[in-house]
């Protein structure tokens, strides 16, 4: 009896895997579409039924007729992901799945080019990151070459090619010797993006100051406050022109003007002056003798 | 009399079962999670804090899928979500409305590696091969429930807070 029982229940696991297997094979899906392309499911069976492609970035429900193609037109799956099919018909239902890929063409970058403002001269300053996207915006996750390009005032433009990983690529660059802007364009396929990057001197290098005695007062003046690649420093930066003299000290901070520190300062005989910005020392002077 | 072996101290090894026990049991339904090792994400060093909130903030905002295209509600995702991925979970979401489908997504496992730190720290790139049950309710019918394993590839970005959801797309395995 028990035996009987065992075979009977097996001659059912059986027919009903076997009507499953039937079952899924009827639904025909592709295994992967590229975004906005037209396709087709082909499904099995006779009579009316609903099919469900059910995914996070999109949802699809279609009246159907069971045992014909259901075509699919251009665009109307456009979002990349992986879908869940699903075709009920009568007491039974159907699954499967299938993958919609970006199209491999770029149409949008997204550009991330820091920083907008930096001093010349700085090895690997400027960074430029770059996320690939289709034209429905899905993040094209094929190796695609991108192309960053810094051109500016002066020196030869930097170029890098850079292939694609998951969808982004990125890359450093040394911003140029010269003061300036520089154009920052990244490019993947027919589709750029540019940014502009302000590219300002650097530290003061050296300073070196004269003076000239006008009457009972020192007149003090810099020479041309540059970088270490030569560029003017900006106007506003403060020069501290200090005076120690027997007994005492004073202190004047000068602006630069038209790239020079000016100012005056009481003569006192066995004076020293010296003259320094930010982390710069400038030269020492000792006036007269006592 | 010396054996060279320590006798085995079975209670504080029980104690140990037991408190795992009841740490699975009790959260039962979260999923578990694992983090591969990061030695190198990319231009940036990655801290471990960064680490953790982004793992924490990108399984918040599974959770926070799941709510919103279980109830169709999109304000659901304004937590976890912004840009192109919070536009296209919306535009699912107002298509399972108009269409009267809800659908739950359950994740159960999450195979997590972070793969990309952009050097000025302003996005970060995952990967991560999840397992998740979907279920698919049509006008309040559940229609048939299905477990998936997929690999998704999200982008974050920093906001105030936390790390939101800027790019969440499966890509096939």
């Amino acid at each position: 009896m028990k035996l009987r029982l065992a075979s009977f229940l097996g001659g059912l696991i059986v027919l009903a895997g076997g009507q499953l297997a039937a079952a899924q094979g009827s639904l025909r899906l592709p295994k992967t579409v590229e975004a906005g392309a037209a396709f087709s499911i082909h499904t099995g069976g006779s009579g009316k039924g609903v099919l469900y492609i059910v995914g996070p970035a999109q949802v699809l429900r279609r009246d159907v007729q069971l045992g014909e193609d259901i075509s699919f037109a251009p665009g109307d799956m456009h979002n990349a992901g992986h879908y869940l099919v699903v075709l009920t018909g009568g007491s039974s239902t159907e699954d499967g799945a299938f993958d919609v890929t970006a199209v491999h063409q770029p149409t949008t970058l997204s550009f991330i080019a820091k920083p907008s403002r930096l001093p010349v001269d700085l090895h690997d300053g400027i960074s430029g990151v770059v996320y690939v996207f289709d034209t429905f915006h899905n993040l094209v996750l094929q190796p695609t070459p991108v192309s960053f390009q810094l051109s500016g005032v002066a020196g030869a433009s930097q170029t890098r090619t850079v292939t694609s990983k998951n969808g982004v690529a990125w890359t450093k660059l040394d911003s140029a010797s010269k003061e300036g802007a520089a154009k920052f364009e990244a490019r993947a396929g027919n589709v750029a993006d540019e940014r502009i990057i302000q590219q300002v001197p650097g530290d003061p290098c050296k300073l070196k100051m004269d003076v000239r005695p006008v009457g009972q007062r020192l007149q003090l003046e810099t020479e041309p406050v540059r970088d270490c690649s030569g560029n003017a420093v900006p106007d506003g930066t403060i020069v501290t022109f200090t005076e120690i003299y027997d007994g005492g000290q004073a202190t004047v901070d000068v602006p630069l003007k038209r790239g020079v520190a000016k100012t005056e300062m009481p003569a006192y005989k066995g004076a020293t002056i010296s003259v320094a910005t930010g982390v710069v020392m400038g030269n020492e002077i000792r006036w007269g003798k006592e | 009399m010396t054996t060279g072996k320590k006798p085995i101290a079975w209670k504080p090894i029980v104690i140990a079962f037991s408190l795992l026990a009841t740490v699975f049991l009790g959260a039962s339904d979260q999923p578990s999670v694992r983090v591969e090792p990061t030695d190198s994400v990319g231009p940036r060093t990655l801290e471990k804090q960064t680490e953790t909130a982004v793992v924490r903030d990108y399984l918040k905002a599974w959770h926070s899928l799941n709510g919103a295209l279980e109830q169709n509600r999109i304000d659901l995702l304004n937590a976890d979500f912004v840009g192109t991925a919070k536009e296209k979970l919306s535009d699912t979401i107002q298509e399972q409305a108009k269409l009267g489908i809800q659908t739950r997504y359950t994740d159960k496992a999450h195979d997590v590696k972070l793969v990309f730190y952009s050097p000025e720290g302003l996005s970060i790139q995952l990967i991560d091969t999840v397992d998740y049950d979907v279920q698919l309710i049509d006008h309040e019918k559940p229609q048939i429930t299905q477990h998936v394993r997929a690999r998704y590839v999200a982008v974050l970005t920093p906001t105030e807070v936390q790390w939101k959801v800027r790019v969440f797309q499966a890509e096939p395995e």
